[in-house]
């Protein structure tokens, strides 16, 4: 039977190693397997995170080979290059807990922040919606929530401005609501100023990792950005918007 | 300027680089780098060069991009402005602020980041992105497409002058270069994310109202080419630069147009 | 000695982020309650998400003559009549509606053409029913529930696993347990709490379960004195992945079949068409022909479903006789074909299907068969329940969803869990909400705490070298052979003897390494519910000597009209498994005409 070197991070918020295991392959094996064999054979006290080992979760978001991606989703054979370790790292962006594990916590709290779907008083309950009015938003659902985006984002990863910046993750869930039919609030002062979405300079190394292969930048950001740039850098539809008297359409 | 070292470390993040690909991540930006230095230092010679850009009577009927619209030369004092410096700061801006470029020369140029999960140079210290004073101005993209817009159809003309030979319906390599140019050019343009945007992306709900279906088939078809909107920014790109050389070549004589009928 | 931990208070303690637990939580909150909730991973990665096909609910958006009757006839039909009827009258009466107000809290089902939410057909059900989104349905619904639970600022406890509950005489009042990155303990005072825990899949090798699924909820419940019912029944989905090995046992969605999927076995035939496959009770019902069910894609009125999409265990035994017979795949499965619906269809239809196969198996759907086997996936058995209120027996305790029973009888229809979590889900909160406001916060027992306290950190310190996953393995090994599709009286036998020695190894437990997130520490404590949650499954496998949905005994392969009267039911007794029957509640006589008039 092949073998395969994995090289994971061991260790927590206070300094830790990378150490290597030796693990054997088999047809189709992804690296989430390889660290189920560690756990199971090799070292059971070894971290991480995983549920559904079908790429619906989005909890086993790791750094493998440098790059972030669900271990679920990674197969082993893709990833290992002749006498190379196959490198398995928590996420970086995150504090880290244990081992594999980091706490993404952070992305929760800004979640919460941002007000629910408000539908019209007069919305007609069932909601009549077309598939060509949903097909947008039904893309931005699709976010399984791994944090990927997050992580690989130069703003959160490098810069650290977790104060100014909501994240591509919590720019989608905006996307969402601010393009569903029927909502009714505005969320453009938050977008522009709290989420800063002024803050991505759209180098797309979110849609680069989604998992959903969401175009997160293209369908999602770069709209907010056109959105609020329709609010605030566009003086001809202002001025439009003041004479046909719509300016009023989202409170 | 480390750029493998773990940057605005966060108490509690993992001790470790902040980068650690192995594979070849710096070929991307550092084949964007070329690409759009080699554009602009010969964009840049040819705006100042001022010359073989036009002459329909010796060699065809061909103008170069860079030239187009076909502007006297303006003088201050004892120099002579080239046309060229007063046309391509439009297309410049409208490139410059064009959500693929900005993407694009923010890793090549400003290696913020230079790719994904790498670091990026350590002396920067304060990140405001497209937040800040000048790079709000990139909001105004969507008035840069309005300008490219007409040069769309200024050039669309010169490509029809173009199969004018003193009089005579012809056409010369000249002619299909200027045609492929204004083609490649146009669906570059159209393709943008703010026109897009201002098509159907400003719509909440297409089926309703008169317009929201059409305007909904028009966005789909300019979703469809903005997925490739970064294909296109290069191949016209190349094309504008070729076709500008091609008529130099051409009209400084060192090599012949060849005429198709 | 007990060492120091937290404690919490909440007028309304849930356990469990699923469906049910997240709408437990909405309808408590709303009640104007205080409320906590316990996620073992976490908020949002609970077993919901990977449900696929969708949500029943009797709508009638497609199909105008669908109804609650036929919806609650489909469902007990479905079940074997062994499903409590109150029970499955409400789920079919309010389906609907609480499928509707997910739409108003922000969900985005597809879309039919007059702008309605889209139904599709699934197995089982007479009419198109299933509201949802391509195969994503469960994600969209644990989205919606968890920002609309978040928005009523409810308490979550992620990566918290709770072990024991706590009880002030007969009435539970909270429940113990740990922080998984710290492994510090803490209790968690309640006037109510709602067990919304999920299924047990875990202890089968070949499962479409995640690892949460161990059976810890139901195994809390019963510890605490709750009454647990047909335990036996646990589903296999006709369709699980084969191959490779490492996605072996993941779910292929129903929604496959129900968008015209056809099985074949390895000489190109379409087995379900054999007349012995075809259950006497579904007689007339389905497509006879290849060309009708082809007809059937098309026009739905005039034509008859095809017969892959009989009941889930009706066609998981089909495939089960067809590679024991010897005509199975290379892989040891089925084929399941979707490839004449074209590339643009599955892309639309079935997203996550199509990359699920293309990433994970490396197989291009739109172009080839899936290979497919009967794998674990839902138990219909677990906590016995009111109706009305979602109550167990034991005061202060409440179940939904998948932990809880009655509604599924021996055979759940697919699509129905889905609707189940919303409807009961909501009962639960309703009904912990009712109960806490009439009663104060109970007394916790130290000695409780101390008892759980040592045994939880007992593997720290014991003497003995049993290795949690060794013994893990080998349950699911046992089980997987003893206790899968086809049961005997030997098989189940022997499983049981290897169960009882287990849990005698189990005492010997050893782990090492500290308690922060250490997963071998997280598995010696499942060990102890997977032990005794299979144990009583195997014990009640064992009781009901006939074959009824979930439950095939090959020694006993007929259905017993007296067993048809009763359900098994199992209650801890000292340290013994006492199984007892109960009678079924009778039908009212206007819920049995409707089987009159259909036949």
């Amino acid at each position: 039977m092949d073998k395969v070197t994995l090289r994971v991070f061991r260790g927590a918020g206070n300094g830790g190693v990378e150490q290597d295991y030796e693990v054997p392959t088999f047809e189709g094996m992804v690296v989430l397997d390889a660290i189920h064999y560690i756990q199971q054979n090799l070292d059971s006290t070894l971290a991480c995170r995983w549920n559904c080992k079908a790429a619906k979760c989005g909890s086993c978001s790791a750094e493998i080979n440098g790059v972030p991606r669900l271990m679920c989703k990674t197969h082993v054979s893709d990833m290992a290059s002749k006498g190379q370790p196959i490198v398995v790292h928590p996420l970086k962006t995150f504090p880290i807990i244990r081992d594999l594990v980091t706490d993404v916590s952070w992305n929760y709290r800004v979640s919460e922040k941002i007000p629910p779907l408000q539908l019209a008083p007069d919305a007609p309950n069932p909601l009549v919606m077309q598939q060509m009015d949903v097909d947008r938003i039904q893309e931005f659902r699709k976010c399984i929530e791994c944090f990927l985006c997050q992580t690989v984002c130069h703003i959160l990863r490098n810069h650290n401005a977790k104060e100014q910046f909501y994240g591509p993750r919590q720019l989608i869930k905006l996307a969402n609501l601010d393009m569903h039919p029927y909502d009714t609030l505005s969320r453009r002062e938050m977008i522009r100023h709290e989420a800063g979405v002024g803050f991505c300079n759209i180098t797309k190394c979110c849609t680069e990792v989604c998992p959903e292969h969401i175009h997160i930048t293209d369908n999602g950001i770069i709209p907010l950005k056109e959105r609020v740039a329709d609010e605030h850098f566009d003086p001809i539809q202002h001025l439009i918007r003041k004479l046909a008297g719509t300016d009023k359409k989202k409170k | 300027m480390a750029l493998n070292t773990a940057q605005s470390k966060e108490p509690g993040r993992v001790s470790l680089p902040i980068n650690s690909r192995k594979d070849t991540w710096w070929i991307k930006p550092l084949l964007v780098f070329l690409g759009l230095s080699t554009f602009g230092i010969y964009a840049t010679w040819r705006a100042f060069e001022d010359r073989y850009y036009w002459g329909p009577h010796t060699w065809g009927p061909y103008l170069s991009p860079f030239y187009s619209p076909l502007l006297p030369v303006f003088h201050i004092g004892h120099f002579a402005i080239s046309p060229a410096l007063l046309i391509l700061p439009f297309p410049l801006i409208f490139r410059l602020t064009c959500y693929y470029y900005r993407g694009a020369y923010y890793r090549a140029f400003f290696w913020d980041p230079p790719a994904c999960a790498v670091g990026e140079p350590s002396v920067r210290k304060r990140y405001t992105g497209e937040s800040r004073f000048p790079f709000t101005i990139q909001n105004l993209h969507r008035f840069a497409f309005y300008i490219a817009a007409v040069f769309i159809a200024i050039l669309a003309g010169d490509a029809i002058i173009a199969f004018d030979f003193n009089g005579h319906f012809g056409m010369g390599l000249g002619t299909l270069i200027m045609v492929v140019n204004v083609l490649l050019l146009s669906v570059y343009t159209f393709s943008c994310h703010s026109f897009r945007h201002l098509i159907g992306g400003a719509l909440n709900c297409y089926s309703c109202g008169r317009s929201g279906k059409t305007r909904f088939r028009i966005w789909q078809r300019i979703s469809y080419a903005n997925e490739r909107h970064m294909l296109f920014a290069w191949l016209s790109l190349f094309t504008v630069g070729f076709t500008d050389l091609y008529i130099r070549l051409v009209s400084a004589g060192i090599i012949h147009d060849v005429r198709f009928f | 000695m007990t060492e120091n931990y937290d404690i919490f208070e909440h007028d309304v303690l849930v356990i469990g982020a699923g469906g049910a637990g997240l709408r437990a939580v909405i309808s408590a909150a709303q009640a104007g309650l205080n409320v906590g909730l316990v996620c073992k991973s976490l908020l949002g990665k609970a077993h919901t998400v990977m449900a696929e096909g969708g949500v029943a609910g009797a709508l009638g958006n497609l199909d105008k003559k669908d109804s609650w009757e036929i919806h609650f006839k489909d469902t007990m039909k479905g079940g074997q009549f062994l499903n409590n009827w109150r029970i499955v009258e409400i789920f079919a009466k309010e389906a609907p509606e609480r499928v509707l107000e997910l739409e108003q809290w922000g969900a985005v089902f597809d879309r039919t053409p007059e702008g309605l939410i889209m139904q599709r057909p699934f197995g089982g059900h007479t009419y198109r029913r299933l509201s949802h989104v391509g195969d994503r349905t469960g994600l969209e619904i644990i989205r919606t529930l968890q920002d609309k639970a978040v928005s009523y600022g409810m308490k979550t406890y992620m990566e918290v696993t709770l072990t024991r509950l706590l009880k002030d005489g007969d009435r539970v009042v909270g429940a113990f347990g740990y922080y998984r990155p710290t492994g510090k303990f803490l209790a968690i005072k309640a006037k109510a709490v709602v067990l919304a825990t999920g299924g047990w899949g875990r202890m089968y090798k070949v499962t479409s379960n995640s690892w949460e699924s161990t059976g810890d909820g139901v195994m809390m419940a019963y510890e605490a004195g709750a009454e647990l019912l047909d335990m036996e029944m646990v589903q296999f989905h006709p369709t699980g992945m084969v191959w490779p090995p490492g996605v072996r046992g993941l779910l292929v969605t129903e929604g496959v079949r129900g968008d015209g999927g056809i099985l074949r076995n390895s000489k190109g035939e379409r087995f379900m068409f054999k007349e012995e496959y075809m259950p006497e009770m579904y007689k007339g019902q389905y497509a006879e022909t290849e060309e009708e069910a082809h007809r059937w894609l098309e026009d739905k009125d005039k034509n008859r479903r095809p017969p892959e999409l009989l009941p889930r265990d009706v066609v998981s035994r089909s495939i089960y006789k067809e590679v024991l017979a010897g005509r199975g795949s290379e892989h040891g499965g089925v084929y399941l074909d979707i490839t004449h619906r074209g590339a643009d269809f599955i892309k639309r239809k079935l997203p996550s299907m199509y990359e699920q196969f293309y990433a994970l198996g490396g197989v291009d759907i739109t172009k080839q068969p899936m290979e497919v086997y009967p794998t674990i996936h839902y138990t219909m058995g677990g906590i016995l329940t009111h109706p009305e209120t979602c109550a167990t027996t034991v005061p202060g305790l409440y179940a939904a969803g998948e932990s809880a029973a009655g509604l599924h009888g021996a055979n759940r229809l697919g699509g129905n869990s889905l609707s189940d979590i919303l409807v009961f889900g909501r009962r639960a909160g309703d009904g912990t909400a009712e109960f806490a406001r009439g009663v104060d916060y109970g007394a916790v027992d130290d000695q409780q705490i101390e008892e759980e306290m040592n045994l939880m950190l007992a593997p720290f310190t014991c003497e003995g070298k049993e290795n949690p996953y060794r013994l893990t393995q080998e349950l699911q090994e046992a089980m997987q052979e003893g206790a899968m599709i086809a049961r005997t009286e030997q098989g189940l036998s022997k499983c049981l003897q290897t169960i009882l020695n287990l849990q005698e190894r189990a005492k010997n437990l050893h782990v090492d390494g500290s308690r922060e997130y250490n997963p071998g520490w997280h598995t010696a404590r499942d060990i102890r519910y997977m032990l005794k949650t299979s144990e009583v499954i195997v014990r009640c496998a064992l009781e009901r000597k006939e074959s009824r949905g979930a439950q095939w005994r090959a020694d006993y392969p007929d259905r017993d009209p007296e067993w048809g009267k009763k359900n098994l039911i199992a209650s801890k007794e000292g340290d013994q498994v006492k199984i007892s029957t109960r009678p079924l509640p009778e039908m009212p006589p206007e819920l049995a005409k409707l089987f009159e008039e259909s036949k």
